[in-house]
């Protein structure tokens, strides 16, 4: 049989403004026409990708921020044309870039259900049919005629899932969608996808979350600045990825170009550094960080600096307020140290995010801006680090009492 | 069935309208309407009645200014009557034109998240206009016999579907010249308001073309798509025959804005999620 989705060759160009704008203005448009130095820079966000999918198979996507895995997803959901090269895809094709497309905050749950699904390309009997079980999927039932600006963030959430999760295409292309929710939440997607996958669907799953591809995927690819780096066996493809993560973790991050989750233009992450490059377990961290601003006068700022391990449980939340240090004001000169005297975790790859708010209103917040990459080794001294399960090492005492 | 589903995803190359396509999504036409009607009149008091009430403010306006103090002629039909009906049709294309020129950008979101025809979203905006004619259309149709203003029933059921069908196209046109130029050029979000106010003092809603007595100011006027309907949608109830070259001129500048307005939609469509 031939596979269910070829990709052959395809790249995709952007030309960035460096205006700061996306989009284009008139103004200028005139003003290019009569000077050519055009402040333009073209960008290859992919370079001759090609792979196979073969049907029933669960294909895991992974790759650095900015390699180009959403550019590949927006091809395939045909969001956006690929340059060069083109993509045959025999069969049809669902994308789940995002939980809740189209869920309008006006509209009832039940209206939203029809709304979200018909976008997500069912057919309007089709969801008339599934709606018992999508509510209750949900567990909104008691919400369904109220207006979806009352729900809570976390019954959005479930509901817009819910409905995701009764679609029935033959490929389901899916981005990240694990990363929100709470942890039982992220199960029950799990567990969906799981069941999805082995109904003989086929899955394309994009994650940052290793032990999520390990567990869905039957083969991964990495993607790295565009171009396929490797593909194959998940295990040893996961494997060679993180190995190579860990060669790169580096000590000092330039954040003014990292990809923001949330921005308002005034107050910005600007730097980040670790005193060290690779940590032991129980070893000192000290985390330095400068913010950069338009000038205007932050106070009150709020720090939050969160740290999660691969499979995304957050191990770590550090902010100033914790230790009572309310009344900062932002000097551009300054720099802002948190340190942790013990990093008594297990070996392996944290993540880390940055938050800052100042004048009541989130500034800032980066996702996966630096990872922090924590070599073999225990607390303890012990010989084998391996036998060691547990994801924190605490100090602990132990004594024979007679 | 296998053969059948075989798609490629490649390069935009040669033109196409892909209208096989739109029908393949015709449920969403239907859900996007429905959503902007219903999130339209969601938490007002007065509802539907507002879209009953804009037009009977503005005619009522409109007759005591125009019509009462200035005089304006009215081609030999209560004045009243002369502005409703040129009002009805414009309502739909001014709002027509305003909400689909910038569904692009308001539904940005779901640009950049999931893929279908994009001309679905002005397709959309201007059935919710057409939703809201069809509601003022009874009002005027009351207000029409109510005032006892005799009007020719064959002639009312041939020339105003006509007039709706040409308002429709005339609407069409525009509104894809402008949701596409609108995702590249943000500048038009201001341009469209001042532009549809600026055509309606160049249609002859307030006044008829007739008291313009230059002809070729006049034939420049009927270029407009907007002449040709409310021309022939006032024709049951107008005594005399209006100038058919006029019509047809008006008529020709629709198709001609419609076909180049789809074509240029679809042509860079394929980047609207890049720039949105």
């Amino acid at each position: 049989m031939k596979p269910i989705l070829e990709i052959q060759d395809v790249s995709k160009k952007f030309t960035l403004n460096h205006q700061g704008t996306a989009y284009l203005n008139l103004r200028d448009k005139f003003s290019h026409l009569f000077s050519r130095n055009s402040r333009r820079e073209e960008f290859w966000a992919l370079k001759e990708v090609t792979f196979h999918v073969n049907r029933g198979e669960s294909i895991g996507i992974i790759g650095r921020n900015g390699a180009g895995k959403s550019t590949l997803l927006k091809i395939l959901s045909r969001i956006t044309p690929p340059t060069r090269g083109r993509v045959i895809a025999r069969g049809r094709i669902a994308s789940l870039l995002e939980v809740g497309t189209g869920f309008h905050q006006e509209l009832t749950g039940r209206e939203n259900v029809f709304m979200n699904g018909s976008i997500l390309g069912m057919k309007r009997s089709e969801i008339k049919s599934k709606f018992d079980e999508i509510v209750d999927f949900s567990g909104t039932e008691k919400f369904l005629d109220t207006q979806l600006k009352h729900f809570s963030s976390g019954m959005q959430l479930r509901l817009a899932f819910a409905v995701a999760a009764h679609l029935e295409p033959e490929v389901l292309i899916i981005d990240e969608v694990l990363a929100v929710g709470d942890s039982a939440f992220q199960k029950k997607c799990l567990t969906k996808m799981l069941e999805v996958s082995s109904d003989g669907r086929t899955i394309i799953f994009v994650s940052h979350n290793m032990q999520a591809v390990k567990a869905i995927c039957n083969r991964a690819i990495i993607i790295q600045s565009g171009k396929v780096a490797a593909q194959g066996q998940t295990d040893t493809v996961v494997t060679q990825y993180l190995e190579e993560d860990h060669l790169e973790s580096r000590n000092t991050y330039d954040l003014t170009t990292a990809k923001r989750t949330k921005w308002k233009h005034g107050l910005m992450f600007q730097k980040l550094s670790f005193d060290k490059h690779l940590y032991c377990p129980g070893e000192k961290l000290i985390i330095t960080i400068r913010l950069m601003s338009n000038g205007q006068n932050f106070k009150d700022l709020l720090f939050g600096v969160n740290l999660y391990d691969s499979a995304g449980n957050c191990l770590v939340h550090l902010s100033n307020i914790f230790l009572g240090q309310l009344d900062i004001t932002h000097d551009e000169s300054a720099s802002y140290q948190f340190t942790i005297d013990s990093l008594n975790f297990k070996p392996g790859r944290y993540t880390m995010n940055l938050f800052i708010r100042a004048n009541e209103e989130i500034q800032d917040w980066l996702e996966g801006a630096a990872v922090i990459q924590i070599v073999d080794g225990n607390v303890y001294g012990f010989e084998n680090s391996q036998m060691i399960q547990g994801l924190v090492q605490p100090e602990f005492h132990f004594e024979q009492l007679l | 069935m296998e053969q059948e589903t075989e798609m490629i995803i490649e390069p935009s190359r040669a033109l196409s309208l892909n209208f096989r396509e739109l029908w393949q999504y015709r449920e969403l036409f239907y859900f996007f309407t429905w959503r902007d009607i219903k999130v339209k009149y969601k938490q007002t008091i007065l509802g539907v009645v507002w879209v009953v009430l804009q037009p009977v403010m503005t005619v009522l306006i409109f007759s005591l200014f125009f019509g009462r103090a200035l005089n304006v002629p009215s081609q030999g039909i209560d004045y009243p009557v002369f502005v409703f009906s040129g009002l009805l049709l414009w309502t739909v294309f001014s709002s027509g034109i305003s909400n689909a020129g910038n569904s692009m950008v308001t539904n940005a979101q779901i640009i950049k998240k999931i893929y279908f025809p994009r001309l679905i979203f002005p397709i959309a905006a201007i059935l919710v206009s057409l939703f809201d004619f069809l509601v003022s259309f009874f009002v005027f149709l009351i207000f029409l016999i109510g005032n006892g203003t005799p009007f020719h029933i064959g002639q009312a059921l041939l020339y105003w579907p006509l007039a709706i069908f040409l308002t429709v196209l005339g609407t069409m046109g525009l509104s894809c010249w402008l949701a596409a130029l609108n995702v590249k050029y943000r500048d038009f979000r201001y341009i469209i308001p001042f532009f549809i106010q600026a055509l309606l003092f160049l249609t002859p809603v307030i006044y008829p073309l007739s008291i313009v007595s230059n002809s070729w100011i006049s034939t420049l006027l009927s270029l407009n798509p907007m002449y040709g309907p409310i021309t022939i949608f006032r024709l049951p109830f107008m005594a005399g025959s209006p100038d058919f070259r006029l019509i047809e001129l008006s008529i020709g500048s629709s198709f001609v804005l419609v076909l180049t307005g789809i074509i240029y939609f679809r042509k860079t469509e394929a980047f609207f999620a890049d720039l949105a």
